[in-house]
């Protein structure tokens, strides 16, 4: 059941405490190339922890987290960007006031010239923000518009489009769709599942079980710091996810 | 290729749909409103619209162009500086002193602009690494360096005669006068950093959205100090061109550049919320305070009434930007 082979992240008992609060003891997660791995638990379960444990925003206490089968630890998310782990923050972290493109390209800018006259290469940007979006998204907002102008929908789209394209290797989303309405969540979704066929591993965190059930390989619950519970998917039912979240039949 | 493939792409500007756009009203305020009063102008008097009155027009605002550049700057990323009045004649007043003290013009020149960049770091560094209130450091440095400049000049204006200040305030290449060329020249620069570099692209991210620029791994504490060391060099630029026009360094406040400053950005265009750059407004607003100006005093409106108009106006601009996208 651990999927070692294939797993691009492995997380083993791992702990991390703010002064005498024991927010990590002793979480276990493994993600699989190919698969959407679920997250799921209460409201201070430590999800959101292990996921900054995981990015390098907080150092963890103890256990280890394996990436690629190498053991890391990363002290910054730059860090873990550079190996291709992308996470779509739930404000989407994008600049209003920027395009799209400009967006797409944040702190990844590509540039010419020589030294300090480097200027960048709107052109490129343009044509290569167009190229990975419209790989990804139906429905193409205008890489030139500002992100001002577009709908929520949109914007999340474009805030997954950019965690994908650049995330190589895991794309972590924190309730992706949490503020969408029916159709747009619908269009994530979509998104989600081609992503799936790009042999990228995807960790997402959902308080909504329907959409769990419906995009997820496997579901991992965590409760009070520790991860209690994983199974396939396909192999089993909300009631039981439920019953795990609310903590029956564990100590 | 594509042109073919996407038909329906927005690249062309089109000028029916942008009139009918409030959006481009808001955005364009202060280049509309230069362009409205400097056609009633005209008409009111024959002396508005002659070479030489726009030339003097354009070196009065030059001064005030580079100042609001800078001011720009702070408040792209959502910041002010109040600082730039004292700022100002602090810089006036280093110039002088090193240029007086016989150590040369391009000392002088250098001692002006890095007095007028160390001021300017040390307001980013308060406001970035301490997290104090960008109004509030400002404010405070603002007396502070008030007060310094006053203690260096002994309280005195004192008179500062180079050939090179000269040939600045009064000489041109052709029509075109040094002193507006080397304005427009800066405006340009900040321009183009806003527009065309990775730098120009992560400040403004830094003041849209700081959490998010954080979160891309921008350096955000590193850029506000920048953006406030730059504030403080276009200063001391500034103050070069201040002593070039009145012949000497004066170490008495320049509250009112200060105040025109903050007005022309507003009326450029610019958030006070930080995260929009708009140079071509803001030297837009810069020249439609100073046409104002121009234009009473050749209609002979008394002096009374200018800041009147121009409170006004900055007034009317905020409420028009309201309409902006």
């Amino acid at each position: 059941m651990s999927g070692a082979a294939s797993s691009v992240l492995e997380v083993r008992d791992l702990r991390k405490s703010f002064g005498a609060v024991e927010a990590l003891r002793g979480a276990e997660l493994v993600c699989p190339a190919g698969e959407v791995t679920a997250l799921v638990g209460d409201n201070g379960a430590g999800k959101s922890t292990l996921i900054r444990c995981i990015t390098g925003v907080h150092p963890a206490d103890g256990g280890e987290i394996r990436f690629n089968g190498a053991k890391v630890s990363f002290t910054s998310p730059t860090e873990a960007r550079a190996l291709g782990i992308e996470t779509l923050y739930q404000d989407l972290a994008l600049v209003e006031d920027l395009t799209v493109w400009q967006n797409m390209y944040l702190n990844r800018e590509i540039r010419r010239g020589i030294g300090p006259f480097r200027v960048l290469d709107r052109r490129r940007m343009i044509d290569e923000t167009e190229a990975k979006l419209e790989r990804l998204l139906v429905n193409m907002p205008p890489v030139r518009a500002k992100v001002r102008r577009l709908s929520g929908g949109q914007r999340q789209s474009i805030a997954i489009g950019r965690a994908a394209s650049w995330g190589s290797a895991l794309v972590i989303m924190d309730e992706p769709t949490a503020a969408l309405g029916l159709r747009e969540r619908t269009a994530v979704e979509a998104l989600i599942g081609r992503l799936r066929g790009e042999h990228i591993a995807q960790l997402v965190i959902s308080h909504d079980l329907e959409q769990v059930m419906r995009i997820s390989d496997s579901v991992w619950v965590m409760r009070r710091g520790r991860t209690i519970a994983h199974w396939r998917t396909s192999e089993v039912d909300r009631t039981q996810i439920v019953a795990a979240i609310a903590g029956a039949g564990t100590a | 290729m594509q042109e073919s493939a996407a038909p329906a792409r927005q690249t062309r500007f089109d000028i029916g749909a942008a009139i009918r756009d409030p959006g481009f009203w808001g955005d364009n305020a202060a280049l509309i409103g230069l362009l409205v009063i400097g056609a009633a102008f005209s008409l009111l008097t024959p002396y508005f619209l002659t070479w030489a009155n726009i030339s003097d027009l354009l070196v009065s605002a030059s001064i005030l162009v580079v100042l609001a550049t800078a001011q720009q700057f702070a408040i792209v990323t959502a910041g002010i500086d109040l600082s730039i009045a004292a700022n100002l004649p602090w810089a006036a007043v280093v110039f002088g002193l090193v240029y007086t003290g016989g150590y040369g013009m391009p000392a002088a020149i250098v001692a002006s602009v890095v007095s007028g960049m160390l001021v300017g770091l040390l307001n980013g560094l308060i406001i970035a690494k301490l997290r104090v209130n960008d109004f509030i450091v400002t404010l405070g440095m603002l007396g502070v360096m008030n007060g310094v400049a006053l203690i260096v000049s002994g309280g005195q204006s004192f008179s500062v005669n180079s050939h090179f200040l000269q040939a600045l305030a009064l000489g041109s290449i052709g029509p075109i006068r040094y002193f507006y060329l080397i304005a427009a020249l800066i405006a340009l620069a900040a321009h183009f950093i806003f527009a065309n570099t990775a730098f120009g692209t992560h400040v403004l991210a830094t003041g849209g959205n700081r959490e998010a620029a954080r979160n891309m791994g921008i350096p955000t504490d590193r850029m506000r100090i920048a953006v406030y060391a730059i504030d403080g060099a276009l200063v001391g630029l500034a103050a070069i061109l201040l002593v070039a026009r009145t012949g000497g360094s004066d170490p008495s406040l320049q509250t009112s550049q200060l105040l025109s400053s903050i007005a022309a950005v507003v009326l450029g265009g610019s958030s006070l919320f930080g995260g929009r750059a708009a140079i071509i407004g803001t030297v837009a607003g810069a020249l439609l305070l100073t046409t104002l100006l121009n234009g009473f005093t050749l209609l002979q409106v008394s002096e009374f009434y200018q800041p009147i108009a121009v409170g006004i106006v900055v007034i009317a601009a905020a409420i028009l930007s309201r309409l902006q996208r």
